[in-house]
């Protein structure tokens, strides 16, 4: 069983918001809406600022409210990877998944159904990268699995020092930042 | 303490709609559907109360009123919760599963229990201005008045639904995890006993036999006097526990919902009423209708601020609300 993750080094990206338009165009996400966004997060007072910029998305945690609350199973983790899709002809449009999530990650789509990131499921599953992950140019964007020991994503966070998200909201979310 | 060094400033690119700046994914339609399936909840409760006891002499018991109004009641709350819904379509989805993880599953599902059950109670005694239009109304309502010990079945099957009904409300909110405010499984006993409070009241008024009356009337001190006992719970909870739930307590105890708050669901929807009650029970005033409406305007205001503040509160900008 693979568990898909993403790791990004905050090191490197400078919030050019590429990913965020190769997600647009790759998903054709409609007009005023993101899957993800760049989140600038400032510490202190100039001149002792710390500063970090982050590429956010769904976390496609391994322990989704989204796919427990929902009432028709239009949420669930798809067989590959573990990954939170929803099947927009299941879906009643209750927004009781977008209550849930910690992340705000979801949003209703100007169809109905609540939509959100879906790791590019469609690339991964002919062996590409998501959209955001391929096109990054400063490449601080990592996807791969996380049950091979031997995966750049294994292997960064066995080296680097990382945080996710809101942990503590106990969702175990699956995309890591590397500090 | 916020200080300079500790300051912190979020900036983000995203400006979903219904999302941002702060969650507003329900408006009006989720606190009315909450309150008037509370209602429902409260008022089966009741006539099961009354039925199981025996109370139910002659055809002028508000038992035998309540399944008609119910039924209206759930009806426009159940139009409500469809109001709300974005793919509205596809509703039919979830009769065509069961989500045991999902409280609105079981609600679904508890709902569809509730009509036949109102419809076997109502079927005890059909009013005459129904039964001479319907007549098959009536044959039915013979039928079933024939089965033995009928009226304590429909009371026992009104008395579970009541509380699985009015439970499930508060746990629909208290399952959404990333809500603070809503994280405590006693808001499902809230809502319960807001709903038996607003139920009484609105019964109260109806209730044609005096006696009744004056019994929904006690009945409702109890249960105004148990909902501040349980909302004290309910804050001693979230208070003890982690930096976001106690800022989203603050919400309702300091910040911006705590006038709504503490003046329209503490003051007039229970102090007030609880004390005009009190002595209209003990017969120092005349029993009106002013407490009743106080207590039931205070039960759906009481769900409003919890929907609306409840997604105000956050794990990620949880410093920010203090």
């Amino acid at each position: 069983m693979a568990r898909f993750a993403m790791v990004i080094d905050t090191k490197k990206c400078v919030g050019c918001m590429d990913c965020v338009v190769a997600c647009k165009t790759e998903n054709r996400v409609p007009e005023g809406f993101n899957r993800d966004w760049i989140t600038t997060e400032a510490r202190g007072k100039f001149p002792s600022v710390q500063m970090e910029i982050r590429s956010e998305r769904c976390n496609h945690c391994d322990n989704p409210p989204c796919v427990h609350c929902c009432p028709t199973g239009a949420s669930h983790v798809h067989t590959l990877g573990g990954v939170v899709l929803v099947h927009h002809d299941l879906c009643i449009g209750c927004k009781a998944c977008l209550a849930s999530c910690p992340y705000d990650a979801r949003f209703i789509h100007p169809e109905g159904y609540a939509d959100k990131c879906t790791f590019c499921i469609h690339r991964v599953e002919k062996g590409m990268d998501p959209a955001c992950v391929s096109v990054c140019p400063t490449h601080c964007m990592y996807f791969g699995d996380l049950e091979d020991p031997h995966s750049p994503v294994s292997r960064l966070l066995m080296a680097r020092r990382y945080h996710a998200i809101a942990p503590e909201a106990g969702t175990d979310p699956q995309i890591y930042y590397l500090i | 303490m916020l200080t300079e060094a500790k300051m912190i400033e979020l900036t983000t690119t995203r400006h979903n709609e219904l999302i941002d700046p702060f969650l507003q994914v329900w408006g009006w339609e989720i606190p009315v559907y909450l309150f008037l399936g509370g209602l429902v909840a409260g008022m089966m409760i009741i006539a099961g109360y009354f039925f199981i006891k025996g109370r139910d002499e002659g055809h002028q018991c508000i038992c035998y009123q309540i399944p008609l109004l119910g039924m209206a009641l759930l009806s426009l709350g159940m139009f409500a919760l469809f109001l709300d819904l974005e793919h509205k379509a596809y509703v039919w989805r979830v009769y065509t599963t069961f989500e045991i993880k999902s409280p609105m599953s079981w609600g679904s599902w508890i709902l569809l229990l509730v009509y036949p059950a109102l419809l076997v109670n109502f079927l005890l005694h059909v009013p005459a201005w129904i039964g001479d239009r319907l007549p098959f109304l009536k044959h039915g309502s013979q039928k079933i008045q024939s089965i033995n010990n009928i009226k304590r079945h429909v009371g026992k099957v009104n008395l579970v639904l009541g509380i699985m009904l009015g439970t499930y409300t508060g746990i629909l909110l208290s399952a959404l995890g990333a809500r603070p405010l809503w994280n405590s499984a006693i808001l499902g006993i809230l809502f319960l006993v807001s709903g038996l409070s607003t139920a009484s009241a609105l019964v109260h008024m109806i209730a044609r036999e005096r006696s009744e009356s004056e019994m929904l009337a006690r009945a409702d001190n109890l249960f105004l006097t148990v909902e501040l006992f349980i909302i004290a719970l309910f804050f001693i909870g979230l208070l003890s526990s982690t930096e976001v739930q106690i800022s989203s307590a603050m919400l309702l105890l300091t910040g911006p919902y705590a006038a709504v708050f503490w003046v329209f669901v503490i003051l007039m929807g229970i102090v007030i009423p609880l004390l005009i009650q009190n002595l209209s029970v003990s017969h120092r005033i005349q029993h009106t209708a002013v407490a009743p409406i106080m207590v039931i305007l205070g039960g759906f205001i009481l769900r409003f601020v919890l929907v609306q503040a409840g997604q105000y509160s956050h794990y990620l900008n949880a410093h920010f609300i203090k």
